[in-house]
């Protein structure tokens, strides 16, 4: 042990991949020492998704070496080996839902009993062992689609532990978690470390780095460009090594003119309620406006914003521009004038087979030719136009929307909401798992959008995004709480989104 | 030869779409596993002609003996392949083949005087469709209203089916239709410069089919609810009214492919249609249709009837023994369909 102490628990020496024409990996370098938390931060497609590949031993590199503790890795395929070294925890779920917890700790090496059978009662007690020894407060006969997703990511994290390694990449475990949920998994995170574990941290936020991080890794364009402690690295700095030169996070509309009080109300909200998720809410955005809707992940904003849009039924008015929206119907949302960016591109924003004008212009099918006809010319056409006006790295209009990185995928999403020349937008979380430069592209599309009498809904969890609108309002439990002009104070609202801020105020 | 070949390969009057400016290479290839059948489909007529090198290549040959057989099978993957791209599985389409003309006939020349029977001849042709989509309006009831699943729900339409048309058939076979019937007598017989009734239909519907799909509204949204019906119920689709359309289509069409198939046979028999959605599935899947949803051509399903066709033809001609034709028929889907894996399975990533 003595020795392994000054050892990296993994190093990464000049990895390299191409898939097919793409470098994934140019220069990959990483090292971890033991009982660090270590942060790798990237924008999409630097390469950190290909790096964790690797170091898994999911993805053969096709030149470098990977060593752990100073021993060569396990040759590929030898799961059991590498899983004793390393593990990862994903985005997505990697539990059999049907399952219970215990069953999912012990896949494919169950405790027998007599006959050689398998035996519940030891599963039972293994589950429970290994949970407790870990502190993981999680009953194992609970069926795993049933745990909340910090719940499976620490089961995640204890099944990996189980199998011996005390390596564990988190691959942005923040990203659907509450802010309190988030302090709860960095404490959990933090007394793991103390028992040992040594963390890859993969995150978009990066004032969680500086929570939990002691050493920073920055990949860039499919390279190695700093490993430094998160001390001698300040927020610029990090954010300059990302994307490559020194002008930093420009903030996106510091600059948006106030809204006049006469401007006209282009979506107005009477008493909107939705079933089991919000009150009755009054609400009226006016044009060149943009109103910002903060809230936990239970407050309802989400379904309030897919009411409005017409995926959820609804009482109440809507009216856009003066003219009334019926409910539950989203061709007559469109109609009316509603733009939609949904809040998960991946469930319900692209039809990833499809092409990239084709995502686009999915909205605007009635106006591609005459009597229900599509002419792929006038389709192409719409398409390139909005591929030049949002700036979508793409090989064309007929690249399949599957094979674009995230952010670009989100601003084909963002064209889709904007192809109908909306009244108004809604927006919810348009930024999520984006990098840095997408984002201030997205958030600088909305910015110049409204500032020719559009109006926008802006539903986020991201400071960020609500930096940009002109007011920002703020739901718990159904309820809106709280309003806010620009220069709110980020310590009050996030108060106030966790649901504390009332008796402070 | 060249004349031979474009008869031989009903995609003629296709024409791909012209893409504006320069072409990407995305779109060639996805043209490419389009036509990825074409090559083992040349291989075939080229093995037929060494078999029988006096009559395989010529058109009567082709056009009588091989093609004119496939036309009903087409029409019924043309209606599958619609329904599993807009992904949903249709297993009744079978017993349509069979329930419709069964229905249509008897209530003109069945010994019975329900619903006012015997009704005229000329209702054969309407009848028949409009019970073919009457069961795409109820699949399509149960599957989109009561949210139930696809397979499950024509798998019960499949039997149910069966059942009704033993009951009006009654175990035996309502033949020599052709004399009594003038619509059944012009579907069997009735050729147009000299290609047969059946074969015009079917480039017809394919052709109608491709640039429905291709270039229309309700086409494309077939694929964007078979890809993603959440993302495209978000962009204003409305999912249920294509996946039910889609099925009423369908149904129609499998009941169309079931009157053309009485009228070459000249009969309805009770066991008509019977087993045939497994070599559909199978045409579907090696012309590239994906049983996921959302994607998949036309021309490539029809490439996979011809080439299924072409199988069975030459197996035939290669004197395989009829009890054990559908043995090596079975291995020889197999080996296609691994085939046309390897091929588009290079062309897609």
């Amino acid at each position: 042990m003595g020795d392994d102490e000054s050892r990296p628990v993994v190093e990464a020496i000049g990895i390299a991949k191409r898939f097919g024409p793409t470098v994934a990996l140019a220069d990959g370098r990483l090292t971890v020492l033991p009982g660090e938390t270590h942060a790798l931060v990237g924008r999409n497609g630097a390469g950190k998704s290909t790096l964790v590949g690797v170091l898994t031993g999911l993805l053969k590199p096709d030149a470098g070496e990977v060593r752990f503790a100073g021993r060569p890795a396990p040759p590929m395929g030898d799961r059991v080996a590498w899983r004793q070294h390393v593990a990862c925890v994903y985005q997505k779920p990697s539990v059999v839902g049907e399952l219970s917890v215990a069953e999912n700790l012990f896949l494919d090496r169950q405790p027998r009993g007599r006959f050689g059978l398998l035996s519940r009662s030891r599963l039972r007690r293994a589950a429970t062992d290994l949970l407790e020894s870990w502190s993981v407060p999680v009953d194992p006969e609970t069926p795993a689609k049933e745990l909340t997703v910090e719940q499976r990511q620490l089961v995640e994290i204890a099944g990996a532990l189980s199998h011996g390694a005390r390596f564990v990449i988190l691959d942005e475990p923040t990203a659907q978690l509450e802010a309190r949920a988030i302090a709860r998994l960095f404490d959990r995170l933090t007394g793991l470390q103390q028992q040992g574990v040594t963390f890859l941290f993969i995150s978009h936020h990066l004032p969680e780095i500086y929570e939990i991080c002691q050493r920073v890794t920055v990949f860039r364009d499919a390279r190695h460009i700093v490993t430094a402690p998160v001390a001698e690295l300040d927020h610029a700095k990090l954010v300059e090594a990302m994307i490559g030169d020194a002008h930093g996070l420009v903030q996106v509309g510091q600059d948006r003119p106030p809204v006049p009080d006469e401007a006209e109300a282009v979506l107005t909200l009477d008493a909107v309620e939705v079933p089991n998720f919000t009150g009755p809410i009054d609400l009226t955005i006016r044009a060149g406006e943009i109103v910002g809707v903060a809230g936990s992940a239970a407050s309802g904003k989400r379904q309030f914003a897919e009411a409005v849009v017409g995926l959820r039924p609804r009482t109440g008015q809507v009216r856009v521009a003066g003219a009334t929206v019926p409910p539950a119907s989203v061709p007559a949302a469109l109609r009316a004038g509603i733009g939609y960016l949904p809040a998960d591109r991946n469930a319900d924003g692209f039809v990833p087979g499809l092409s990239v004008a084709e995502n686009i212009t999915m909205t605007v099918a009635d106006r591609l030719g005459p009597a229900g006809v599509v002419l792929p010319k006038r389709r192409d056409a719409q398409g390139r136009r909005a591929i030049s006006d949002f700036d979508v790295h793409t090989a064309g209009p007929h690249q399949p929307v599957s094979e674009l990185s995230g952010g670009n995928a989100q601003k084909v999403v963002m064209a889709r909401a904007l192809a109908r020349d909306p009244r108004v937008l809604v927006l919810v979380h348009p930024t999520v798992g984006v990098d840095v430069r997408s984002k201030e592209s997205l958030l600088g599309v909305v910015d110049a959008e409204t500032r020719a009498g559009r109006g926008a809904l802006l539903v986020s969890d991201e400071l960020d995004d609500l930096r940009v609108c002109d007011r920002v309002v703020v739901m718990v439990a159904g309820r809106v709480v709280a309003e806010h002009g620009r220069g709110w104070d980020e310590a009050t609202l996030v108060a106030e989104i966790e649901g504390i801020g009332e008796k402070h105020v | 030869m060249s004349e031979t070949l474009a008869v031989g390969a009903p995609e003629a009057p296709q024409r791909p779409p012209q893409p504006t400016g320069r072409p990407s290479n995305r779109l060639r290839l996805a043209r490419l596993r389009d036509l990825a059948l074409v090559p083992p489909i040349i291989a075939l007529l080229i093995y037929g002609y060494t078999l029988k090198p006096d009559v395989f290549l010529t058109k009567s040959y082709l056009v009588d003996t091989v093609l004119k057989y496939q036309t009903e099978l087409a029409l019924v993957v043309l209606a599958e392949a619609l329904v599993l791209i807009v992904g949903k599985f249709d297993l009744s389409l079978e017993s349509v083949v069979g329930i419709a003309p069964a229905v249509a006939v008897f209530l003109v020349v069945g010994q019975t005087s329900i619903l006012g029977a015997p009704w005229p001849t000329w209702t054969v042709l309407p009848v028949a469709i409009a019970f073919g989509a009457l069961i795409g309006v109820f699949n399509g009831l149960l599957v989109v209203r009561f949210k139930l699943s696809a397979f499950i729900v024509t798998l019960a339409m499949l039997i149910a089916l069966r059942g009704l048309q033993l009951a009006i058939v009654g175990g035996a076979t309502i033949s020599n239709l052709a004399n009594r019937i003038p619509t059944i007598d012009n579907l069997g017989s009735l050729r147009i410069l000299t290609i047969p009734l059946s074969i015009w239909i079917v480039v017809l519907a394919f052709a109608v089919g491709i640039v429905v799909l291709g270039y229309t509204r309700f086409g494309r949204s077939i694929y964007a609810v078979g890809g993603n019906p959440d993302a495209a119920r978000a962009a204003g689709i409305r999912v249920e009214r294509v996946i039910w359309v889609t099925f009423i289509v369908a149904g129609a069409l499998a009941a169309l492919a079931g009157l053309m198939l009485s009228a070459r046979l000249g009969s309805v028999a009770a066991n008509q249609g019977n087993g045939m959605i497994f070599t559909v599935f199978a045409a579907a899947v090696i012309g590239g249709i994906s049983l996921d949803g959302g994607k998949g051509s036309l021309v490539g399903a029809l490439t996979g009837v011809v080439l299924l066709g072409l199988i069975q033809n030459v197996l035939t001609l290669a004197q395989v023994k009829p009890d054990q034709i559908q043995a090596v028929n079975g291995l020889v889907i197999l080996v296609a369909l691994v085939l046309a894996r390897l091929t588009s399975g290079k062309a897609q990533d």
